[in-house]
């Protein structure tokens, strides 16, 4: 076990020094330059040159990594390029938001999913078993932007029952939080909950096929007995899986749906940052990501261990 | 199946009803109401489009920073009012000594700044010194022409100009002339300090800016208490926001086919001015073909421009032949100079050996550009040129590609300065290239001589450009303005970049 927390950590380590400099070094690949962006259609080379100096693009390449990959070391990720504002709280607080809408719409959809999708396996002969595999099946093809306006069509627009867009830090007036969540999480709950339904449908189906669940029933057990008490606990580890991977992917994926509903996440910010070449906002935000996706990482490690007493003993 | 959905749909009612109930006693706490429940709302919301950067245009380009802040928090000494004249502003009127190289301006007493310092003629010098050591930003040249600033008394100042220069005068109602305190500069990217009616509350980057009236300020109050502007990248998500009461108006609609729905509504108000910004077709005047003036001249002939405009805008916008506007004061239409007309075009071709030309056009990922380019392709490919359209992503790999290395053909930019002729003719090092040996003297001489000189000498720049086809112009964008049918104040037109909101107020 500790030796297992060990090799987690030493590639935690390894993971991020690597992206580090991957990131640093794409950022320097593409082209554009942010000087010349934040001065725009009336730059002369006096100003260019003046402009670098201040953001420091003119340093050799191998400062400019050490002069960030230093500041993160402290915590600090430096300051924007264009905003002229300290980076990490916007981060912060655009995580935060993120975190919100994404943390919500898995609940969501894992509230609906596990059911949906055991009951999917448990009758997949029956009508209401191949309707579900169907509709689900529907359901991951509808891209989450259009389920996002269709929903701001019909309950925003239309009938007028909810705000189109827009975000209300929870602190500052609860309510119009909520009401302000409910759409977006909607649409994004919905493409998850099809996707995480398949999972788990397909999670069970292979779980009732073992042999230790046939044991389970000749000694007796009705088929939901053998699956709630022997069948779930397997089947959650593919589901765990697959739901660790969709936050983290989902964090920046949510994108789509945060431009429909104009929500300040990191998915936008780091969209608006990619967009003016604001180098260092950009590796800010990736980094955050790696480091989110790699703690997720050991997470789901975790959980198993807990699930499954068979990985205890393997290391 | 249906009982099975039920907990999605349940929760999401739950969640709907509670926080209606929520939302009802919070009501009005957040952005401002209509007229509906009796009372007169004391502010309002504005979405807008392209959001500032930081809040520095001394050393920070793009229209969006001056947009926000000129006129609110930022005053000259002079504004340019709906009409395109020069007004006063700080000054309260000026003089123009008989060889036209000195203006004393008489200054406005009792004015203040919003960190509470007083404005004198020393702010005018501070200011205006400024710009020549601390600017980092090619607006800076406008202040070249400037020998010294003396102050004469607390509300008077002498500005000597280097030559007389008719141009100046406008210049400094744009942001070039922006009034600080020397106690207001420290952190410009964050905290704007200005004489305006509004001092800039909170900044969200990429969000929102927050505006508050001030109660001492000089002048007239705005009939609102607070003003936020709030950004949004799509035009869609804006008239969504309009529709369900988030925001009060639109200050610029980029999207004309979707007025349609406010156009039927009593509820709303639309008002269509023109603006600054002109969808201009740059031709590489450097490079082959397009050194050659007859194939320049080709284009434009092959272009039915009012067909683009339809296509493009919905019809909205108004034709012009070059980057002078119909507020400019030497704006005279010249549209009828190169009329659609293919079969002129393909002669000019033929005469200039250039049938069955190949080139690219480098459109940037904007959505004006977008809508232009197939159309703009299509009447090319009627006389005989075969366009290819180069994607290129706006503003880093445009600015990179087509503007510092001139590294294209042609291309479509919305080029949104004021009174920029100049700017982008009277330059051959600039992106388009053209030779201004003509141009330059006359220019010169049209700047120093009196105001009806300085009219007709830049009519006759205007004409130079359009005859060398220097370039071309497909329409001049429209400046729409969406808003609640009881808000009014906001201005029509769009003719510097300042979106002035202190007339706002609710009937």
């Amino acid at each position: 076990m500790g030796i297992r927390i060990l090799i987690n950590l030493t590639r935690f380590i390894v993971t991020y020094l690597v992206a580090t400099i991957v990131v640093f070094l794409f950022m320097r690949l593409i082209p554009g330059d942010p000087a010349q962006i934040a001065l725009g259609v009336n730059a002369t080379p006096e100003l260019l040159a003046e402009k670098q100096k201040e953001f420091g693009t003119d340093q050799p390449l191998i400062v400019q990594y050490f002069d960030w990959a230093g500041g993160i070391l402290r915590g600090d990720f430096g300051t924007s390029y264009l905003t002229q504002t300290d980076i990490s709280p916007m981060v912060s607080d655009r995580l935060q938001v993120s975190l919100i809408l994404v943390l919500t719409a898995m609940v969501v959809a894992l509230a609906v999913a596990i059911p949906l999708g055991t009951w999917a396996a448990v009758k997949h002969r029956n009508f209401s078993g191949v309707a579900i595999g169907v509709g689900s099946q529907i359901g991951v093809a509808i891209p989450g932007f259009l389920a996002g306006i269709l929903l701001v069509m019909v309950f925003a627009v239309g009938l007028g029952w909810l705000p189109a867009n827009g975000w209300t830090p929870p602190s500052e007036d609860f309510g119009d939080f909520l009401r302000r969540l409910i759409l977006p999480v909607v649409a994004l709950a919905s493409v998850q909950g099809a996707i995480l339904t398949r999972y788990v449908r397909s999670a069970v189906l292979e779980v009732m096929s073992e042999d230790y669940l046939r044991t389970a029933r000749a000694k007796g057990l009705s088929k939901t007995g053998a699956l709630v008490k022997h069948g779930l606990r397997n089947a959650a580890i593919p589901v765990i899986t697959v739901t660790g991977v969709q936050i983290a992917a989902l964090i920046i994926g949510a994108v789509v749906i945060e431009r429909v509903f104009v929500i300040p996440g990191l998915g936008s910010m780091l969209l608006d940052a990619v967009g003016n070449r604001d180098l260092l906002t950009v590796q800010s935000v990736v980094m955050v990501l790696v480091a989110i996706t790699l703690i997720l990482n050991l997470i789901v490690d975790v959980l198993y261990t807990v699930i499954d007493p068979r990985m205890r003993r393997s290391a | 199946m249906r009982r099975r959905k039920s907990p999605l749909l349940f929760t999401a009612a739950v969640l709907a009803a509670g926080s209606l109930l929520l939302a009802g006693c919070s009501a009005g706490s957040t952005s401002s109401k209509g007229s509906s429940d009796g009372k007169t709302p004391t502010t309002a919301t504005i979405a807008l489009t392209g959001t500032p950067t930081n809040l520095d245009f001394t050393t920070t380009a793009g229209s969006a920073i001056p947009q926000a802040l000129m006129s609110n928090v930022y005053e000259g000494l002079v504004e340019v009012n709906q009409e395109g004249d020069v007004v006063p502003l700080l000054a309260k009127d000026w003089k123009l000594s008989d060889d036209r190289k000195t203006y004393t301006f008489n200054l406005q007493d009792g004015v203040t700044f919003s960190n509470g310092d007083a404005f004198t003629a020393k702010d005018v010098k501070f200011s205006f010194d400024r710009v020549k050591s601390d600017w980092v930003s090619s607006l800076k040249a406008k202040m070249d022409v400037v020998d010294n600033v003396e102050v004469i008394s607390d509300t008077e100042v002498a500005v000597h100009l280097k030559q007389p220069s008719n141009a100046w005068l406008f210049n400094i109602a744009t942001p070039v002339g922006a009034i600080f305190s020397p106690n207001g500069v420290s952190d410009l990217a964050n905290s704007p300090v200005g004489t305006g009616p509004y001092a800039v509350e909170k900044w969200t980057p990429n969000e929102s800016i927050v505006l508050k009236t001030r109660d001492d300020y000089w002048g007239k109050k705005p009939g609102v208490k607070q003003v936020t502007l709030k950004y949004f990248a799509d035009a869609t998500a804006t008239t969504n926001a309009l529709q369900t009461g988030d925001v009060d108006a639109i200050a610029n609609l980029q999207a004309p086919e979707l007025l349609s729905s406010f156009e039927s509504n009593d509820k709303f108000q639309v008002i269509t001015g023109t603006s600054s910004g002109e969808v201009t077709l740059s031709m590489n005047n450097k490079t082959a073909p397009f050194n050659d003036k007859r194939v320049r001249q080709a284009v434009l002939y092959a272009l039915d421009k009012q067909a683009i405009m339809d296509t493009a805008w919905n019809g909205y916008g108004t034709l012009t032949s070059t980057l002078v506007t119909p507020t400019d004061p030497y704006y005279e239409d010249l549209n009828k100079v190169y009329p659609y007309d293919p079969a002129k075009a393909k002669e000019l071709l033929k005469e200039a050996g250039a049938e069955n030309l190949n080139i690219t056009y480098t459109v940037p990922t904007r959505p004006y550009a977008q809508a232009v380019s197939e159309i703009v392709v299509s009447q090319l490919k009627d006389v005989g040129i075969n366009v290819t359209i180069k994607s290129s992503e706006f503003p880093a790999v445009w600015l990179d590609d087509v503007f510092t290395k001139h590294d294209y053909q042609m291309t479509t930019v919305l080029a949104v300065e004021a009174r920029d002729l100049l700017t982008v003719f009277n330059d051959p090092n600039y992106y388009i290239g053209y030779d201004n040996s003509v141009i330059a003297p006359i220019a010169a001489e049209a700047d120093a001589a009196d105001e009806a000189g300085y009219v007709a000498g830049m009519k006759k720049v205007a004409r130079q450009v359009v005859d060398d086809a220097a370039s071309g112009v497909l329409f001049l964008f429209p400046n729409i303005v969406v808003a609640k049918a009881d808000l009014q104040g906001l201005p029509k037109n769009a003719i510097v970049e300042s979106l002035n909101l202190t007339d706002l107020s609710w009937k």
